[in-house]
């Protein structure tokens, strides 16, 4: 079996971003990729895209691949939420890994922020159950909150401590020039910010950006010449439990023990041998379940980890160094994209202002749905 | 604009007919004797197709509630803030609801209660003393 290797990576501006529209986005993140690897378009031969709100399609890569005049061997896109981007790379791998393809783009990107003016929080509502939740006003962040409450009563996780993670985030946005937001707060701004749905206030909620990011994949043997230092795509792993929150079979257990255990088991490592993490964070609460779940923390202690500062770069478990969809920016798909690129970044050695020293390790994690779909991707610098 | 109006389908009709008659109906599975809501074609337990229907008593404890300030969209601001709960119905299985006449949390007794929502009757959820 041939050895997957990410050998280009890129993220485009994020914000408010005046006439980015889904397609420029992609072609801006997905060409940047290429470039990144040294690789012309010609000799890209398979192609996997995700999804859009602002531009939706049945089919988004033949319509990428037909916008950027790409003619591959190979394209798909997928549909799968935040899980996606870790999803199209697990994809990707195992390709290059069945020797279909030689260089597979991976490319994701939406003007989410400027292309629904406001209507996003609605549009995104709308993948609650028709019959049996969207009645009731639920919201994704509401989905989320029933989480958060059921976790703090079972294992006494504090606001205060969902404040710490968002805290944290902020401060590696500060540190980093391209993300969407820059402003530090405090605990006390978290929890002083208007509640959302109890107990998740503004600030606990991840942002809303346009942008796109992208990764080439490449067989191992075929990236011998590559201008960058690679990375090795060491283990992936999925775990599904559920899609609506009403039907979970566990408000405090997901689909990431397995998805983790997996893609660590595939890697013949433990979650302690990592050195930086990158976890989708779509809400305080989804990072800090998930640190748990995945076995990073034991149970009842990430919140307690996080306001000691532990995920912090330069603490215990780095996480997030680019600030995450809290507070780096969240473009659909992308956003589970740029905890991967910034993954890459950070082997590399990249990450000005916000390098964790000796990074070797890396573990990039997806979530789709109400922590419904998991995807980990174990990266390693070679 | 309207609060949604659930649309029933052939897995969910005999459901919704029950909120109607402000009746809770719910499958069980013959084969593996387990509940199970929401109403499908099979048993997501076992993959048994052969259900059969119940009446549930209507009372449950809430699993986990949320108040939500901002809804998702402004059919629900005359509401708003307003509960949203999971509730573990005594029968053995979970839904959703709001919280009416009063605030829950995690571990209060409610019972079922029924609301019209357009052409379609959807359970809902009070507190029970
Ligand atoms: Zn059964």
């Amino acid at each position: 079996m041939k050895k997957a290797v990410v050998t280009g990576s890129y993220s485009t501006k994020v914000g408010e971003l005046e006439g980015a529209t889904c397609m420029s986005l992609h072609t801006e993140a997905g060409l940047g990729a290429l470039a990144d690897a040294g690789l012309a378009v010609s000799e890209v031969d398979g192609l996997l895209c995700a999804y859009s709100f602002t531009e939706p399609h049945l089919m988004l890569a033949s319509v990428f691949a037909e916008y950027v005049g790409m003619k591959p061997a190979y394209a798909s896109a997928v549909s799968m939420g935040g899980v996606t981007a870790c999803m199209l790379v697990m994809q990707a791998a195992a390709l290059v890994e069945a020797g279909y393809c030689r260089h597979v783009l991976v490319v994701t990107g939406d003007n989410r922020l400027s292309g629904m003016r406001g209507n996003a929080v609605q549009a995104l509502a709308e993948v609650g159950n028709q019959q049996y939740e969207q009645p009731y006003g639920m919201t994704i962040p509401a989905a989320y909150a029933l989480v958060a409450q059921r976790y703090m009563s079972e294992f006494g996780v504090t606001s205060e401590q969902l404040a710490a993670i968002a805290v944290t985030m902020r401060e590696h946005a500060v540190l980093n020039p391209k993300a969407h937001m820059k402003t530090p707060f405090t605990v006390d701004d978290v929890m002083n910010s208007r509640f959302i749905a109890t107990p998740l206030h503004l600030l606990d909620c991840c942002l809303i950006s346009d942008g796109g990011a992208a990764v080439v994949v490449s067989a191992a043997d075929a990236a011998a010449d590559l201008k960058k230092p690679r990375i090795d795509i060491l283990g992936t792993g999925q775990g599904h439990t559920h899609e609506y929150i009403v039907a979970a079979p566990s408000l405090t257990d997901y689909g990431c023990k397995r998805s983790a255990a997996d893609a660590l088991g595939r890697a013949g490592l433990k979650p302690s041998d990592i050195d930086v993490v990158e976890i989708y964070d779509s809400f305080t609460i989804t990072l800090l379940a998930e640190l748990e779940s995945m076995g990073f923390f034991e149970r009842g202690e990430a919140g307690a980890a996080a306001a000691a500062g532990d995920l912090k770069i330069g603490g215990k478990l780095p996480c997030n160094t680019h600030g995450g969809l809290l507070s780096y920016g969240h473009s659909g798909a992308a956003g589970g994209m740029f905890h991967v690129v910034e993954a890459v970044e950070q082997l590399r050695g990249e990450a000005d202002g916000r390098q964790v020293e000796g990074a070797e390790l890396a573990l990039v994690h997806g979530d789709g749905g109400i922590l419904s779909a998991h995807c980990s991707v174990v990266l390693g610098r070679a | 604009m309207e609060k949604p109006v659930p649309r029933p389908n052939a897995d969910s009709a005999p459901f919704w007919e029950g909120c109607a008659a402000h009746e809770f109906r719910f499958q069980r599975c013959n084969s593996c004797g387990k509940p199970q809501f929401y109403s499908r074609a099979v048993c997501a337990h076992c993959q048994a197709t052969d259900l059969s229907w119940e009446v549930a008593a209507g009372e449950g404890t809430v699993h986990s509630v949320t108040t939500v300030h901002r809804g998702p969209s402004v059919a629900f601001k005359e509401d708003s803030p307003y509960q949203v709960a999971l509730v573990d119905m005594d029968e053995g299985f979970r839904f959703m609801a709001n919280v009416r006449g009063g605030e829950a949390e995690i571990g209060t007794p409610v019972r079922v209660i029924y609301e019209k929502r357009g052409d379609q009757t959807i359970p809902q959820v009070e507190i029970r003393g």
